[in-house]
């Protein structure tokens, strides 16, 4: 697996980190390094194996819908690092 | 008041009990072992000694109705554990100054039972890394020799115990973070059956591996401290609804026709020589008592490390989008419009083991890739799975090494990522098949650092893995060893 200097531009942009460049290019050499050890797994048969996801074998856990006290906003809002004692605040997203 | 420090959880919840000790004697004398202690191990983030010490007050006038032999033990919190009104930074930046708003499921049922918590104990950010160097706040150093890690990720909590400063701890465990710490410390620790302690309320890195667990000074005291913390919970939906307690109750220190696996492929190149020696010492002592050793193929020890890092990874590059600059958690300051603030608050936020292994999950979930690396790796596990059932056909528990070689010094490994993610050859497979993994001392090398084994047992088998355990311990004396004294104590 080669990994670019783009597509680690495109990973950062995508987990919504901004990589200084000097960091950016350490990352992009030790995720090579990295991608480049996990290939082994291909020579791994897995012909035979649902993967969880696909198995089924986790069941959903149901429980009935009743209205149960919840937690105190103000007490929520204390470790917002911006609010308005009454929500989160933030720059403004729309026009 | 120093040979408190000396005694088991055990011991020293039975001597509350007698009245021998008062609680507040007992959290003095942690306290006044962690002032004398803490400038070279760096084990707390987050010390109480004020609250610990009005609680033994409270506690102690409740002592005749108390129902848990662990009633008034002092103990420590890794700081991924969430306790309410007290900060719990998991190490990072970016959660400097959170005090959750309510306490994590096994916190709360560890206070119901009476203990007294010191503190929050350091590892490594958000619980990536195996030694405790990547925490923002500081290395913390192993008490057997300070020019080495403790381990980790709970490498806090590990140092802790094995330096005297508390007598038991709550650790995490994804890939090996209670049971490697616990090895290179010279503690016993365990990682339980996935789903048998509640994770609410532990902050999440990887959540189908994430699992809480002890780490104390013997097989006994572990027990104890599951018995007090398993059980379902209905905030957890992924907490099992299996029968919890009885363990310290089970130990009777019988193993006799026990059938102990020796899987091939973890005695193989890559483990030092002191280290096998150690272990399969440990396999003859469990002989000398009656089991039986099985020598074991098993085949899937070179996938087991590139599985575990692509699901870990893609689980936290998920879970850590939650970590915003909005909600809770620092933010950066100064910033053009919403995306500059999500930008800058993470980057500035995390460090850099946390963006590796974001960076590192995006790529294997990322369209183009999700197929090759995320879905294959889903498949590895099941492959994996399949392995340890066969293996449990015909074994009651496995014996392996817990890792390679003993604590490696201060930024050996920080260099090299990938030679740190392979450190964690034997643990991570436990984690991948959600079963239950005990790391105990059963040697030191010739550098005199603890050397630690592990049991492994099928789902839900705690008890056989802690009775082999418990055996152990009844003939060896590695656990009784204290940095401090280097000899029995």
């Amino acid at each position: 697996m080669m990994v670019t200097k783009e597509l680690v531009e495109r990973l950062a942009a995508l987990s919504r980190l901004r990589l200084p460049r000097e960091e950016q290019e350490k990352m992009t050499g030790e995720l090579e390094q990295i991608l480049g050890y996990m290939d082994v797994l291909k020579k791994l048969d897995t012909s035979g194996a649902e993967s969880l996801a696909e198995s089924g074998s986790l069941k959903n856990v149901l429980r009935e819908d009743e209205v149960i006290p919840s937690q105190d906003r103000e007490e929520l809002l204390r470790n917002a690092p911006a609010s308005d004692g009454e929500t989160f605040l933030v720059p403004k997203a729309v026009e | 008041m120093k040979e408190l420090l000396k005694l088991t959880a055990l011991e020293l919840g039975a001597a509350i009990q007698t009245g021998e000790v008062s609680i507040r004697e007992a959290t003095q004398t942690a306290l006044a072992a962690i002032e004398e202690r803490e400038g070279e191990l760096n084990c707390f983030i987050t010390q109480t000694a004020d609250r610990a010490l009005e609680r033994a007050d409270a506690l102690q006038a409740g002592v005749k109705e108390a129902k848990s032999l662990l009633y008034g033990v002092p103990m420590a919190l890794k700081d991924n554990i969430c306790t309410q009104g007290v900060k719990t930074t998991c190490a990072s930046n970016i959660l400097g100054d959170f005090a959750p708003p309510y306490q994590a499921t096994a916190a709360q049922r560890l206070e119901a039972a009476g203990a007294v918590c010191l503190g929050k104990v350091n590892m490594d950010e958000f619980a990536m890394g195996s030694t405790t160097e990547t925490s923002y706040y500081g290395p913390t150093r192993n008490p057997w020799d300070r020019q080495r890690v403790p381990g980790g990720s709970s490498g806090g909590a590990a140092a802790a115990v094995a330096g005297r400063e508390c007598w038991y701890a709550l650790g995490s465990d994804t890939g090996g973070s209670i049971r490697q710490p616990a090895s290179y410390c010279g503690v016993t620790g365990i990682k339980p059956t996935y789903g048998t302690v509640s994770r609410y309320g532990l902050i999440a890195y990887a959540s189908s591996l994430d699992q809480i667990g002890p780490l104390g000074r013997t097989a006994a005291d572990c027990a104890a401290i599951l018995d007090a913390i398993q059980g379902k919970d209905s905030r957890d939906s992924t907490s099992l609804d299996a029968p919890a307690g009885g363990l310290l109750a089970s130990l009777t220190g019988d193993v006799k026709g026990m059938k102990i696996g020796l899987p091939a492929q973890c005695f193989g190149s890559g483990l030092d020589a002191q280290v096998e020696r150690a272990v399969r010492g440990a396999a003859q002592v469990l002989k000398d008592r009656g089991a039986e050793l099985v020598e074991l193929d098993f085949p899937v020890m070179d996938y087991v490390i590139p599985t575990y890092y692509m699901i870990a990874a893609a689980e936290a590059s998920s879970n850590l989008s939650r970590f915003d600059g909005v909600k809770y958690g620092w933010r950066t300051e100064g910033y053009d419009d919403l995306t500059d603030l999500y930008c800058k608050t993470r980057t500035q936020g995390f460090g850099s083991e946390v963006k590796r292994r974001i960076l590192l999950g995006t790529f294997v979930l990322s369209s183009g890739y999700y197929d090759a690396y995320y879905k294959k790796a889903l498949q590895a596990k099941e492959v994996i799975r399949e392995a340890f059932r066969s293996a449990f056909q015909t074994c009651d528990l496995l014996l392996t090494p817990v890792a390679p070689t003993t604590a490696p010094r201060l930024g050996e490994s920080l260099s090299d990522p990938l030679q740190m993610y392979l450190s964690d050859i034997y643990t991570v497979s436990v984690n991948l098949a959600g079963l239950p993994g005990l790391s105990m001392p059963c040697g030191f090398d010739g550098a005199g650092l603890p050397i630690g084994c592990q049991l492994i047992g099928p789902a839900l088998g705690e008890a056989k893995v802690l009775g082999a355990a418990h055996a152990f311990q009844l003939d060896t004396d590695y656990h009784k060893r204290s940095p401090w004294e280097k000899e029995v104590g």
